[in-house]
């Protein structure tokens, strides 16, 4: 190692490498990458976003498209003929809608998970927190609950993720720390049971509802509404705009929890709000569309890989790229079989399994086992 | 940035402190771990411009006093003062701006780099004036650890020793009166020991209270201004290391017999373990 410098009396020999310079090469490669995946996402987002509109059963050409947005914005552009306007504005926008929020509040919720437990593999479908959220969501599809409107299925999952996050973080933490081995067990525990609080009530429910659930259940955005994207926005864009203000604490406890009080961060604090704002946030995300794993443990790790994991960029970075993410695999889902569809959760799990096998063997490497 | 309007108004600076001030000092200090009575009345204190060594055998109480210092254990009696008040009356963020806590092994859970970690010393001063020093005051703590040729790679990928060095330059960086050091010198090599304490005593020279968990108890004669020796959870001696220094109180706390002699050429005190 390089550890030890020129062999001298005193400390003089640092001193005489002149004024230092922090901002060592590769610290200021890292700080521009932000800027450039910033850009490069943004504009993959508005391409998805135009290419998702355009593509389907029925064929809206790109032009067509912008022509329409255009004209809804009043600037120029036309209106397409009353199908193709009503397909546009009421089947394939809310669905792009609805794939951008919860795309985003996944990808968030998964950079907040894992900055709240020092843990890369933290992610709410794998430590069981979408499965909290799921028995919720569903227990108010099987009591035919509709006390609060559209907004009921949300709120009940909210609270199911609530619960869950909290009880997952209570059982998995010992002195302190959260071991990998504990989180990703308790993760199996809570969602072994979730999954058989699930079939209870399945069991229990009639044939409509039971189809409700099952659909629900495997992933979709089929169903997206205008009314439905307006049920889950407001949840979304609260937890989205709670975030950003906790990046600099998540880094600071990064360091662990001691040192980062000592740097005056109020600890217990931050992790209360940040535990719910993930609830919120993957609340948003099951209430639409069911269990969609891995979005949120694949889009901030990449994005650590590539730009560092300091959070000032992590986790909008994260909320960005995890719209765009969804976005494609939801345009990938309703093309790849078409005209059958294949159920969204059903093609993220397909991708990002091995993605978590191969993050799985990392981290045992690194550690040199489980212990 | 909303955030830094508030944090400002919500924090009240550190004065400049008169050398000798009493800067940190538990009384009757009564610290229960489980079953176990870890400190049983301890009276201790730091005043500014000083290092005091905090020494003793395994399991005598020297870390969770120093975190009882440091306000991360609730005592269970007695009490903790911090720049005069009571540890309890300041808040997280104004503790931050006064006490700076070097833990005895420093983790990190992402690849974050090095100038990263010692940018993390200065949170505490974020939305202050004195936030405008900050690449200098980095600079400055990375050269005085000699870890000034780590500063591109990730702390991940340094050895003990480095991440030992890079974790004493974000305590400096924080810039606090009062230093809480606990084992700063346990995993270096013989030179960079030496350096940490040299940096000890330029802290204290600036008018910082520096205390400091040690075994060496050379590097203790040799560096600290007062020495206080536990014992079964109690201060057995506290003075300079000339008085507290005895062969029979040493042999006696350590439960082995221990020489102790001056240098034949500085006068310091070294202190050897009898060997048959």
């Amino acid at each position: 190692m390089t550890a030890t410098v020129a062999p001298s009396k005193d400390a003089e020999p640092s001193a005489a490498e002149g004024p230092a310079t922090p901002k060592s090469p590769s610290g200021r490669a890292r700080r521009s990458i932000p800027y450039l995946l910033t850009v490069g996402m943004l504009a993959g987002l508005v391409v998805i976003c135009l290419l998702s509109a355009g593509i389907g059963a029925y064929k809206i050409p790109l032009g067509d498209v912008i022509g329409s947005v255009q004209h809804r914005i009043g600037l120029g552009g036309a209106a397409l003929d009353r199908v193709g306007e009503s397909v546009l504005w009421n089947v394939r926008f809310p669905r792009v809608v609805l794939a951008l929020i919860v795309g985003a509040s996944l990808g968030c919720a998964g950079a907040l998970m894992q900055g709240v437990f020092g843990n890369p593999l933290a992610e709410p479908a794998v430590i069981g927190i979408s499965s909290g959220a799921a028995v919720g969501g569903v227990a108010s599809i099987a009591f035919g609950l509709t006390f609060l409107g559209t907004w009921t299925l949300p709120v009940c999952a909210f609270v199911g993720g609530l619960v869950t996050v909290f009880l997952v973080y209570a059982m998995s933490r010992s002195g302190g720390r959260t071991e990998v081995v504990t989180l990703i067990l308790t993760g199996v525990a809570v969602t072994a049971f979730g999954m058989a609080m699930i079939g209870l009530f399945i069991f229990f429910a009639d044939n409509a509802e039971v189809t409700q659930i099952t659909f629900w259940q495997l992933g979709s955005l089929a169903q997206a509404t205008w009314p439905k994207v307006l049920a889950v926005l407001p949840w979304a864009l609260v937890g989205l705009a709670i975030a950003p203000f906790y990046s600099r604490k998540l880094d600071l406890l990064a360091l662990g929890e001691r040192p980062a009080r000592h740097l005056g961060v109020d600890v217990e604090r931050m992790r209360v709000v940040l535990m719910f704002t993930t609830a919120l946030l993957t609340a948003a995300a099951v209430a639409v569309s069911g269990i969609i794993s891995f979005v949120g443990l694949v889009v901030p790790h990449l994005l650590r890989m590539l730009a560092g994991p300091g959070h000032r960029f992590l986790i909008p970075g994260s909320a960005l790229g995890g719209a765009l993410v969804l976005a494609v695999c939801d345009l990938t889902a309703r093309t790849i079989a078409a005209p059958a569809e294949l159920p969204l959760g059903v093609l993220t799990g397909l991708i990002g399994s091995p993605f978590f096998f191969w993050l799985l063997r990392r981290t045992r490497r690194k550690q040199g086992g489980w212990a | 940035m909303i955030r830094s309007l508030f944090s400002v108004r919500h924090r009240e600076l550190p004065e400049p402190v008169e050398p000798g001030t009493v800067l940190t000092s538990a009384h009757e200090l009564h610290v229960k771990l489980g079953a176990r009575h870890v400190l049983r009345g301890v009276d201790i204190e730091a005043r500014a411009s000083e290092v005091v060594a905090l020494v003793g055998p395994n399991g005598a109480g020297k870390s969770t006093l120093l975190a009882a210092l440091a306000t991360d254990l609730a005592p269970d009696s007695g009490t903790v003062r911090i720049c005069g008040r009571d540890a309890g009356t300041w808040s997280a963020g104004e503790l931050a701006l006064r006490r700076a806590v070097l833990p005895q092994s420093a983790q990190l859970s992402f690849p974050f780099l090095v100038e990263e970690v010692v940018r993390m010393g200065r949170a505490p001063w974020s939305g202050t004036p004195l936030a405008d020093n900050d690449d200098e005051v980095i600079a400055a703590a990375l050269r005085a650890t000699e870890a000034t040729e780590f500063t591109g790679r990730p702390f991940s990928a340094l050895s003990g020793g480095e991440r030992a060095r890079v974790a004493l330059a974000r305590v400096l960086a924080q810039q606090a009166p009062l230093l809480l050091l606990d084992e700063p010198t346990a995993a270096l090599d013989l030179r960079h020991q030496e350096l940490v304490l040299r940096v000890c005593r330029e802290r204290a020279a600036a008018g910082d209270a520096v205390v400091v968990v040690l075994h060496d108890l050379g590097l203790a004669a040799a560096y600290a201004d007062r020495v206080a020796v536990l014992h079964e959870g109690t201060i057995a001696a506290d003075g300079p290391p000339a008085e507290v220094f005895d062969g029979e109180l040493l042999s006696r706390v350590y439960r082995q017999p221990v020489e102790v002699l001056p240098h034949p050429r500085t006068g310091t005190l070294l202190v050897f373990p009898e060997r048959g």
